[in-house]
């Protein structure tokens, strides 16, 4: 794989992470439990759209075969993305979404927080644009996860239930493979193993707080950033891409 | 117009002689357009039917987030997607500032989610329509969010304060979304030959709701007379018809798209358009809950609220565990 080739995937990971749990946001909007969090979340999946353009433009500039963000995202099939498993599981209840939520953004946080000292000056600016909107996400998701865990009994159960059930899917974000590697070697990116701790203190912090037990470590879910999904994707792509691939060539 | 058929209460227009000194004194401030603020006194009257007005606004601000919401999630580009998400989102902001005005009159947002939820406040007709394609969401801007505009500009004068600063902030919104709604139509209408055709069929689908949104011809209505003499009714809903289809049918053949209508045309001595009659019997239809969407639409509103009663117990029950803490540490 060479230089430009593992950019290319690189950048594919940061886009499609943005781009699906965007997508995955959006479905509350007119569902959620009042009217300030159909704002708030609606708030969230626009910063991740936003995000999204940006970086899977520059996926698409690095590629140089004239695929622009919306070409990257509606046109591909499952096998080619590649997001977290994490970012594509379902919304379940409110707790699944939050505890799915923070498990990301404080990861997310961290990612970007070393890539805005990252030698390729695009990825540097799109990640310090993107650590602004994301801080305030992590905020957001951390304080939900305290209401939820330290809440009623329901919402405890609930919680406790939703931090168990997407365990599975953190493990994936920690580990590196030769793309990680060769953004590593060319100072483009953070071993993601070095984001492990902080991300585990983090969540022993708030768990601890929110009065919820942390999952023990464990098998680990893996497979999306090879594009090995769950099936859940290829329903979210039919949504997603149904104009675009009913009317090809259609301008909107 | 998203309030439609909003009754006062009353079955005379008081005349002045008739009024107590009270009454006399809030006529008197209402004709000198002198905004009427919460902590004054106002007639009972013109409070209830205050809070029908702005909680049927509110209701349909809500309950129109579903029929837009329905293609967040399959529009075709990221910029259109993040317009539709953002003019939704606008939507539920717009319920937000409504319920605020509304509570300012006595009422919580709780009792009036509770009369949405059981059936007994009504919305706007519109929203009890479905969005069959995409065009379906440029035609919802561009007319719907236009007829709205006619409105609610007007509204931005009412003489109750806080409902008439809501309508200032919502109105600035609402004309940026028809903006946004006339583009999308425009790309539909120069795109494909089946991308002018589904603009045409929303066209078709839209134009005859769009006009039942400004209600029956109200020039005999006690209720609306009453309710412009305590201007937070401005005009009569034919003017406002009127000045929609005069307005409107311009940009539909811009579009090079048809208005569905075969006895609408120019009347160059009236200086407005002539049109067909609206099918009235669809429109009371429609109010009675036998629309195409209604039991969709309060059904999944009732779930949502239902679904979400545990996280907003929970958010409570954890602030005032926060707050008995800070509490016992100050003590």
């Amino acid at each position: 794989m060479s230089g430009q080739e593992a950019l290319f995937e690189y950048l594919l990971r940061l886009g499609d992470n943005a781009l699906i749990l965007g997508h995955r946001l959006s479905e509350w909007c007119g569902h959620s439990p009042a009217l300030e969090e159909d704002l708030a979340l609606s708030n969230v999946a626009l910063d991740l759209i936003g995000q999204t353009q940006l970086w899977l433009n520059l996926a698409g500039e690095v590629e140089g075969k004239g695929r622009d963000a919306d070409k990257l995202a509606y046109l591909r099939d499952a096998r080619d993305f590649r997001n977290l498993l994490l970012v594509e599981q379902p919304n379940g209840d409110f707790a699944a979404t939050m505890a799915r939520q923070f498990y990301f953004d404080a990861w997310h946080y961290l990612l970007l927080r070393d890539l805005t000292g990252s030698k390729n000056a695009r990825i540097a600016e799109i990640a310090a644009k993107g650590l602004k909107e994301v801080t305030y996400h992590l905020e957001r998701s951390q304080e939900w996860v305290l209401r939820l865990g330290d809440g009623t009994e329901e919402s405890h159960r609930r919680m406790q239930t939703a931090v168990d059930d997407l365990w599975m899917y953190t493990g994936e974000m920690f580990e590196s493979d030769e793309v990680d590697q060769a953004m590593v070697r060319e100072g483009i990116g953070p071993d993601l193993s070095s984001l492990h701790e902080p991300w585990l203190g983090l969540m022993r912090s708030t768990t601890d707080e929110a009065t919820l037990t942390l999952p023990q470590p464990g098998w680990a879910q893996r497979g999306g950033k090879r594009g090995i999904h769950s099936e859940h994707l290829g329903y979210i792509l039919a949504d997603l891409q149904f104009l675009q691939r009913a009317y090809p060539n259609a301008t909107w | 117009m998203y309030a439609q058929m909003v009754k006062t209460g009353v079955d005379h227009i008081q005349s002045k002689e008739e009024m107590s000194p009270e009454e006399r004194a809030f006529q008197d401030r209402v004709d000198q357009d002198i905004k009427i603020e919460p902590k004054e006194w106002m007639p009972e009257a013109y409070r209830k039917t205050l809070i029908r007005q702005i909680s049927q606004h509110a209701h349909s601000e809500i309950i129109g987030m579903q029929p837009e919401g329905n293609w967040i999630t399959r529009a075709p580009t990221l910029e259109r997607k993040a317009i539709l998400l953002a003019k939704v989102q606008d939507e539920a902001g717009h319920g937000l500032y409504l319920y605020c005005a509304a509570e300012t009159l006595g009422v919580s947002r709780d009792e009036l989610m509770e009369q949405l939820n059981s059936g007994k406040a009504k919305y706007s007709s519109i929203f009890n329509y479905p969005t069959l394609t995409w065009a379906d969401i440029g035609a919802i801007g561009w007319l719907v969010d236009g007829a709205a505009i006619m409105n609610q500009v007007p509204l931005q004068r009412c003489s109750y304060g806080p409902y008439s600063r809501a309508m200032i902030r919502i109105c600035k919104e609402e004309s940026f979304h028809q903006r946004q709604g006339y583009d999308a139509m425009t790309k539909l209408a120069r795109g494909t030959p089946e991308q002018k055709q589904m603009a045409q069929d929303a066209l078709n689908r839209w134009w005859w709701p769009s006009l039942m949104m400004f209600g029956p011809s109200d020039a005999e209505s006690v209720h609306s007379a009453q309710s412009m003499r305590w201007k937070i009714k401005i005009n009569s809903n034919d003017e406002l018809r009127q000045k929609f289809v005069d307005q409107t049918v311009p940009q539909a053949e811009y579009l090079g798209l048809t208005v569905p209508d075969p006895d609408l045309k120019w009347n160059a001595e009236r200086g407005h358009y002539d049109f067909g009659e609206v099918n009235w019997d669809e429109f009371y239809q429609v109010i009675a809950g036998n629309g195409p969407c209604n039991r969709d639409r309060l059904r999944t509103r009732v779930k949502a609220y239902e679904e979400g009663r545990w996280v907003r117990d929970a958010a409570d029950a954890y602030a005032a565990k926060k707050a008995g803490r800070a509490k016992a540490k100050a003590a």
